[in-house]
């Protein structure tokens, strides 16, 4: 195998060896970088020249748990001095005065940072084809999207351009997108990881969380990225776990549910048999596995499309022209400077959805579409509480596709279909994982989601990593 | 249903500009859009307290005492205008 294909756990194993140094570890995903970067396109920053300074921070650090490893961040989490764009033209160069929360974990583990991923503009839309800049390709098919918004990150995992990245996920955007690139992402339990310097979409639903090789570097992360933090109100005080202790091969007793109703739902029959297969597998392995009965799908997508755009609308008012971004030149006064400024910055998502923000939370509309969509979230989060008083996790497909060729130029509401699977999780505020379960005819990978109560990253983590190695996939890696 | 009038309130209210074509597209499709989010009155909710935050949350406080901030230079690096170690915008009263 190349470094570049090579685990966290795998080049930590290496390091300690000394089978590898840092410099050549850093040298191979650099390296790499240059030889894929043209055909895939990541990258919104590589940051080469900073990444030899944090390789002298390495000899320090040496005991952190990322020391030397090459990590990649989504666009939209605030780096020191280094561009934060969320692909869009209104912070195409801002550069952020202070680091997030996770990118201080990042730095403290000794992770080196090489660069900041492509996504959809304030990580809105299903592709990353709603980036202002470029186009990301899917490593197993050029032709095909990453899936998104943190298709960027997933790419670059899936294409060995960084070892592991951090992507964020409001409605799906860690899960499709792994499933898409054949990676494991993980959306953690809101509250559980600082959103502190996360550029804001809707702040309810955002969660940073990561994307890797295998289900052992998605514990490893955790141990990075977790954690209570004052700066971020929302952040959990609770106490601190090694998620690397839930690696078992052990799924006996454990208890899974397969909702009827979204296994009902149209969908791609491959995916459908794929993760139906693979649900076998953990039963012959243990797991009692029974049907159970959950609101339908739609009712979480409907409320979705109610909140996100409502809270984005009021968390992109900040984008003024007044203290950072772009000002735009054409206006001889300050409501035309203002005006003029959306107008010239935003991307035609992002402005679609801040008018729906807007009309749902106006006079008039407000108790009709945004409370009844927060009284209909109460609904299903108590499903989901229902569900997990007698089962310790859920399964469904991540997606209900395979990767979807690039300029299919759906309408809007096909596209938000799209997350149908992911984003209830998102609504009661739960853990998901995405496991690639298998491959397509067109040999594109599946994702099989794995959902779990609040704070049950421990029993995803558990069922994931038995599902790696009785399926004896991760190993498999895109040719480019 | 929405109306091209509604779209452009709530995009005035928005401090956004559209143009004739995205108004008439934005038009068309959060009409679709809206008329999907209308199956949320197939639920009851009579009664249903509503959720803004998945996890319990009380107010949070902090102890009132000045901490580490950002230098002014700092704060105005990425300023698109700026005049006397502060934010320059167009004018806002009219002569």
């Amino acid at each position: 195998m190349n470094i570049y294909d090579l685990t966290i756990h795998e080049l930590k194993d290496k390091l300690s060896d000394g089978e590898l140094t840092a410099a050549e570890i850093k040298n191979a995903f650099l390296d790499r970088i240059n030889d894929v970067e043209d055909k895939v396109k990541s990258y919104i920053t590589v940051i080469d020249k900073l990444v030899n300074r944090q390789l002298n921070n390495y000899e320090e650090n040496k005991d952190g748990l990322l020391a030397g490893i090459p990590i990649a961040v989504k666009d939209n989490m605030s780096t020191d001095g280094i561009k934060t764009s969320c692909a869009s033209k209104i912070l195409e160069n801002y550069k952020p005065p202070y680091n997030a929360a996770v990118v201080e974990n990042l730095n403290d583990a000794g992770a080196l940072i090489l660069g900041k991923t492509n996504m959809d503009e304030f990580a809105m839309g299903s592709t990353t084809e709603n980036s202002a800049f470029f186009n990301t390709h899917n490593p197993w098919n050029l032709n095909r999207a990453p899936g998104g918004s943190s298709g960027g990150s997933a790419a670059a995992v899936a294409a060995g351009e960084c070892a592991a990245a951090l992507g964020s996920d409001t409605g799906g955007s860690i899960r499709q997108p792994a499933s898409y690139c054949g990676v494991v992402g993980l959306k953690p339990t809101y509250g559980l990881v600082s959103r502190y310097g996360l550029v804001a979409f809707a702040s309810s639903l955002d969660q940073i969380g990561p994307l890797t090789k295998d289900v052992e570097d998605s514990a490893v992360m955790m141990n990075v990225i977790a954690g209570h933090d004052p700066k971020d109100t929302t952040s959990v005080e609770r106490k601190k776990e090694d998620y690397t202790e839930y690696l078992k091969e052990d799924v006996s007793g454990m208890k899974i549910g397969i909702p009827e109703e979204y296994f009902n739902l149209d969908f791609d029959q491959e995916v459908k048999n794929s993760v139906m297969s693979a649900v076998e597998k953990l039963k012959k392995a243990g797991a009692e596995v029974e049907t159970v009965h959950m609101t339908d799908a739609s009712y979480a997508l409907a409320a979705y499309y109610v909140i996100a755009p409502a809270e984005a609308s009021s968390n992109l008012a900040r984008y003024d022209g007044v203290r950072y971004g772009l000002r735009s030149e054409h206006a001889s006064d300050v409501e035309e400077m203002f005006t003029n400024t959306r107008y010239e910055g935003f991307g035609d998502e992002v402005k679609r959805r801040i008018v729906i923000g807007t009309y749902v939370l106006s006079s008039g509309y407000y108790d009709a579409y945004y409370l009844k969509a927060q009284k209909v979230r109460t609904l299903i989060k108590d499903d989901f509480d229902r569900i997990f008083n007698d089962f310790d996790l859920i399964i469904t497909p991540t997606a209900p596709s395979t990767a979807i060729e690039l300029d299919s130029k759906s309408d809007p509401l096909t596209m938000y279909h799209s997350d149908i699977f992911t984003v209830p999780v998102n609504i009661a505020g739960v853990p998901a994982m995405s496991v690639p379960c298998g491959f397509d005819s067109s040999n594109m990978p599946i994702g099989l989601q794995l959902i779990g109560p609040h704070f049950g990253e421990g029993k995803i983590i558990q069922a994931a990593y038995t599902l790696e190695k009785l399926l004896n996939i991760k190993d498999r890696r895109a040719e480019l | 249903m929405i109306k091209r009038k509604d779209v452009e309130h709530a995009a005035a209210l928005a401090k956004l500009k559209l143009n004739k074509e995205e108004k008439e597209k934005y038009t068309e499709q959060i009409g679709e859009i809206l008329n999907y989010v209308d199956k949320l009155n197939e639920l009851n909710t009579d009664g249903v307290v509503p959720t803004a935050y998945t996890v319990p949350m009380k107010n949070v406080l902090r102890e009132d005492k000045v901490e580490k901030s950002l230098p002014r230079e700092r704060s105005l690096a990425n300023a698109p205008d700026q005049k006397d170690g502060q934010f320059r915008a167009p004018k806002i009263m009219s002569d």
